[in-house]
């Protein structure tokens, strides 16, 4: 499935994530954190369970990380990834 | 025993994070007033990823959206499958509503293969029409386990302003104590909304402890503190209760129905408050001791 459309969710609160999504030819994951040297990597793997799990295989996806959780980095991005679905409709 | 519950705005992390280590005895999650109408899909989805990872170490209620509007079946659908101690129905007017959300709720753990019955229900009563139906609210489900005043949205139903001394909601609030009572449910008052005024709101709990409710909803962790220690029961009345106890017991084993303490006869009401009281501290891990 593509991002076919623009959205995003989230603010850039401390301990909270700002994502934003669009349509892109392939899939491309931008990460902007604080804490990238220490959490990139679980950052990045939390992304992409999400994105499989809406078999999402194309689109931009741009976190403007403040420190979230991991809980909050899903649900953000779970947000962006349905509002953008939800446009298809 | 529930003294203290702390309203957390569904869309905020950092609240809702923090929930976990403040002292509250239970939290509410917002999901209706705190939440702007356009992220109440955000909101929803961050408070179930929230209860789907936090281990909170209390008691966990998720204020839903009102009735009439397009979101109440949407919460419940995201959220009844991971199990809060209690959903928060807001507006309740009628137990036709709260009718409709039980059975919701009852198909929800079906499906989700949770109890039938395991998630209570707390109504939010913050209408003239709740105040007036509101034995047949507390009685209209077996979920429901307490009643909370609103006293805010309550004010403006009644098109009159809210005070902090509270004349205009007196008579709401004991409704609410006499209905909750009858109904065998707890009163929660409704919050004390200034945040800086320390002794205003230490006069509004003891006030709502004085009418019989059993515990306070919270807009601001500062509140915490003075609300856990009003709705406890004090050192006095434990020692009391314990004085009364072996009064009593004194009394039987003479073969008397009743007893005297410091002048005053002892019946069974008064001992049945102190079989409450104790109860009350044992809870709450208070010393039954000197």
């Amino acid at each position: 499935m593509d991002i076919k459309r623009r959205a995003s969710a989230g603010t850039l609160e401390s301990s909270d994530v700002l994502i934003s999504v669009r349509p892109a030819d392939k899939l491309i994951l931008k990460i902007e954190s604080p804490v990238f040297a220490q959490y990139g990597e679980q950052i990045e793997k939390v992304c992409r369970e999400v994105l499989a799990a809406f078999n999402i295989t194309s689109g931009e996806i741009h976190l403007q990380d403040q420190g979230a959780l991991d809980c909050t980095i899903k649900a953000r991005l779970e947000t962006a990834v349905r509002r953008s679905l939800s446009q298809d409709d | 025993m529930i003294r203290s519950l702390l309203f957390i705005p569904g869309n905020s992390p950092v609240m809702l994070q923090n929930g976990a280590v403040l002292p509250a005895d239970a939290l509410i999650l917002d999901l209706e007033d705190a939440v702007a109408t356009d992220q109440k899909d955000a909101a929803r989805t961050l408070v179930a990823s929230a209860l789907h990872t936090v281990d909170y170490p209390k008691e966990i209620i998720v204020r839903i959206n009102s009735f009439d509007s397009d979101y109440w079946q949407q919460d419940l659908e995201e959220i009844i499958p991971l199990r809060p101690q209690a959903i928060m129905p807001t507006k309740c007017s009628d137990s036709s509503t709260i009718r409709s959300i039980a059975e919701k709720i009852s198909e929800l753990e079906r499906q989700s293969n949770i109890g039938e019955g395991t998630v209570k229900l707390i109504p939010l009563i913050e209408t003239a029409r709740g105040v007036l139906n509101a034995y047949e609210i507390a009685s209209a489900s077996p979920r429901i386990v307490a009643l909370l005043l609103g006293g805010e949205d309550l004010t403006a139903d009644l098109q009159c302003e809210r005070t902090k001394g509270g004349k205009e909601i007196f008579y709401s609030r004991s409704s609410i104590v006499i209905a909750a009572r009858a109904a065998g449910v707890e009163p929660i008052d409704t919050p004390f909304t200034d945040v800086d005024d320390d002794e205003g709101l230490i006069e509004d709990a003891k006030l709502a402890l004085s009418l019989g409710f059993s515990g306070k909803a919270v807009i601001s962790p500062r509140h915490l503190a003075a609300i856990n220690e009003i709705f406890s029961p004090q050192a006095e009345a434990v020692k009391y209760a314990r004085e009364v106890i072996s009064a009593i017991e004194g009394a039987k084993k003479a073969g008397k129905g009743v007893a005297s303490l410091h002048g005053k006869m002892i019946d069974a009401p008064i001992v049945s408050r102190a079989k409450r009281v104790l109860e009350q501290a044992r809870r709450l891990g208070l010393p039954l001791e000197d």
